[in-house]
């Protein structure tokens, strides 16, 4: 029987398994909009803007592992998707996204919200296509979604002329995929994989460090069970928290700009670095030159590319991190002579002195809510257990210091792109993949307001999603920038024309709860996760409180600066502006 | 340094964008490209040549790998044995006093006259860079209207 584009779109989709999926209709996908209204099998979740579309479908794709899939029209609504597929990019999310586009014959014509989507989405895409004729289109949705999964992850889009929708052919679900271009290497060399375990052996300083690669995999489990088999400390990047459980005696903590004081020195000390699936960014590194001097490093990545891409590496393994844990266990485990907890003692003594000389502390003030305080009040109330996203800046390093995530897919943040405006509508996309978690979004006052829009989305579907928003009235992570290195000139980072929150929360159709004080602030988070709607908790915080420790950019990882040695003060006539600014 | 790279792609519509796009996304400019389809017409042989860091190179030539439409990634300039040639039209002034002049320097390099008028020789020269740098400076004072060069095509040995 011959289908139209549209049917065969949506029978498609049904092939892969997708049940939900979120957009925004237009002019050009009317004819894929009128198939969905008519079958039961997939809900489309309306968005209020694109961008918090792709962010909803990422959200639901790092918390259920499954692919995103976007629907948008063509345009701007396929040029508003583009925040959103990079973000997804830059942090390796499996996506599929689907752009109307005004038909074949009009293509490049300037014709009414026409934009060359696969042009602008080139560098941020995994892969994209123009679908030029209906007979192409199902082995082209085989492919993307084939390619959005496989290999290292990511985003790939597919543009949909009008025609395309319309017209009919025979369908056809292609079995299998086989793309001469795309055939990811998954095992690690064994010859590397023993050289690595050799490394392991003679060891006296071994570090773990690993990355989102680790969740991606779904390599947690070989994880846990190499790191307790060898008893080495273990850090793990932005990406790669929860991963490893944060609460473990042999977790450090996350490393680079805001990590702890004995991740960054561990790695600057380590005469072994065994890195999975993480990439090695400069935020992570700092001065490069200076990054890890003393250690031979292993890294196990699934993408070529990684490797050797911003440090020198000794023993390259490219594979799949879940395999390449499982092998290196198996080899391990014919290694009974070794033992393992004696070879590293010396090295857990200097760590647990750098523990205890810097543990992880904040400014507590009297009178004023630490932003840190609220983020372990969290912790405390979710009891560890709760979905977090961020937004970018202040808010999204206090959750990843302060929150110590136990389990994999329960840490969402924006980490490559750094996207403010991520962390709610990811929040949803969450909740619709885990309707039964206790999700949270900790946002800042600025970051909050780019997609503030999709509140309107989350009361539709009355999804208890939880905004605990650390309103300082500043771009705080701008803001603490400014009095480090820009000698305390705030330019264009006081915020002193927001919204009331709370009666912005209501004027949705959310709960809106303000805490104003520290003693409340346990309270308002336990009555806000027993709430059954929408809850926009308003912290009012130390409006300076800084990310401590912080590694000033282009400086070695070891030069930290610390809550009592690194901040300048603000003079009086300073401190007063910034109160009535 | 110079590098010589072989690309073999998927014979489709956007696929010489994403490579370009590799090159100028890290603000590396390509001196040459070539590209025509292969003995199997679903794909394309690409010869690009270009210079900068090695280890960006690397990187670049790792990145062309990763693409979907690409099939095979060869960096000539690894050590390995290759040929190259380049095919270039020369408009030289041949003027009654030069004709003689224009043609021997022709000659000596075994290019051909392919078009003649009474003022010009269009002569066409194949062969290494080296190769046609030397005829191009043994022409120059003689007038060269114009030329174009098609870039090198590289094949291992």
């Amino acid at each position: 029987m011959k289908l139209s584009g549209a049917e065969i779109f949506v029978e498609c989709l049904k092939k892969e398994g997708v049940d939900t999926i979120f957009g925004y209709p237009g002019g050009v996908v009317l004819n894929i909009y009128d198939v969905l209204h008519k079958q039961r099998d997939i809900r489309h979740i309306l968005a209020k803007h694109e961008q918090g579309a792709v962010h909803a479908a990422d959200g639901y794709a790092r918390a259920s592992g499954k692919p995103g899939v976007v629907l948008v029209t063509s345009g701007p609504g396929a040029t508003n998707t583009v925040t959103g597929i990079a973000t997804a990019y830059m942090d390796s999310i499996p996506m599929v996204v689907f752009t109307g586009q005004v038909p074949m014959s009009m293509i490049g014509n300037d014709a009414f919200q026409e934009a060359d989507i696969v042009g602008i989405t080139r560098p941020c895409t995994k892969h994209n296509y123009l679908v030029s004729h209906v007979s192409k289109l199902a082995s082209t949705i085989k492919e993307a979604f084939h390619i959005a999964t496989h290999g290292r992850p990511g985003p790939v889009l597919i543009d949909l002329p009008k025609d395309v929708t319309v017209n009919k052919t025979e369908f056809k679900y292609p079995a299998k995929v086989d793309l001469k271009g795309f055939r990811p290497t998954v095992h690690g060399n064994p010859q590397q994989l023993k050289r690595a375990v050799e490394h392991l052996k003679q060891a006296e300083c071994p570090l773990l460090f690993t990355g989102g690669g680790v969740l991606l995999s779904g390599a947690s489990g070989e994880l846990r069970k190499l790191v307790r088999k060898i008893q080495a400390p273990i850090t793990s990047t932005l990406m790669g928290l929860g991963a490893y459980p944060g609460d473990d005696p042999l977790f450090l903590g996350m490393p680079g700009m805001h990590g702890t004081c004995a991740a960054n020195l561990s790695l600057q000390n380590a005469d072994l670095i065994l890195a999975v699936g993480a990439r090695f960014d400069d935020r992570v590194t700092g001065k490069i030159e200076a990054f890890a001097p003393k250690a031979t490093i292993v890294h196990v990545d699934i993408d070529p590319t990684s490797i050797k891409k911003n440090i020198r590496v000794d023993v390259p393994i490219v594979g799949d991190c879940r395999n390449t844990l499982k092998e290196l266990n198996t080899l391990l485990a014919a290694e009974r002579g070794v033992k393992w907890k004696q070879k590293h003692k010396a090295w857990w003594a200097r760590i647990g002195q750098w523990q205890k000389d810097r543990p992880m502390t904040y400014r507590d003030r009297e009178g004023h809510i630490a932003p840190q305080y609220v983020v372990e009040q969290i912790y405390k109330a979710t009891k560890g257990e709760a979905i977090v996203t961020t937004e970018v800046g202040q808010n999204q390093m206090w959750a990843a210091q302060f929150y110590k995530f136990k389990h994999p897919r329960q840490f969402l943040t924006s980490g490559g792109l750094g996207t403010m405006g991520y962390g709610f509508p990811a929040a949803i996309g969450a909740q619709f993949a885990c309707p039964d978690k206790v999700v949270f979004d900790i946002a800042g006052d600025g970051s909050i307001q780019m997609n503030i829009q999709e509140l309107a989305t989350a009361v539709q579907h009355k999804l208890p999603v939880n905004i605990a928003i650390l309103d300082n009235r500043f771009l705080g992570m701008v803001r603490q920038w400014q009095q480090l290195f820009y000698d305390c000139r705030y330019a264009s980072t006081c915020l002193t024309s927001a919204p009331d929150f709370v009666k912005l929360a209501e004027a949705y159709g959310a709960v809106g709860i303000r805490v104003t004080k520290k003693a409340d602030v346990y309270k308002a988070i336990k009555k806000a996760i027993a709430i059954k709607n929408t809850v926009i908790l308003h912290f009012i915080v130390d409006r300076e409180a800084n990310v401590m420790p912080m590694v000033p950019a282009g400086a070695s990882i070891d030069e930290m600066m610390f809550e009592d040695n690194g901040e300048k003060k603000l003079t009086p006539e300073q401190g007063d502006k910034i109160i009535s600014g | 340094m110079r590098h010589t790279i072989s690309v073999v792609v998927e014979n489709k519509f956007g696929v010489l964008a994403r490579v370009a796009g590799l090159f100028s996304g890290r603000g590396f400019n390509i001196e040459s490209l070539n590209v025509a389809p292969m003995l199997d017409p679903a794909y394309s042989q690409m010869t690009i040549v270009t210079s900068g860091d090695d280890r960006i190179l690397e990187q670049v030539s790792k990145q062309l790998h990763k693409l979907i439409n690409v099939i095979k990634v060869l960096d000539y300039s690894g050590g390995e044995e290759f040929i190259n040639r380049e095919l270039v039209l020369i408009k030289v002034t041949a003027k009654a006093e030069h004709r003689a002049e224009a043609l021997r320097i022709s000659d000596i390099f075994r290019a051909k006259v392919v078009d003649s008028s009474a003022a010009h020789y269009t002569i066409e020269v194949t062969g290494s860079q080296g190769k046609v740098n030397a005829i191009i400076e043994m022409l120059r004072p003689l007038g060269i209207k114009g030329i174009v060069r098609t870039g090198p095509v590289a094949m291992s040995r």
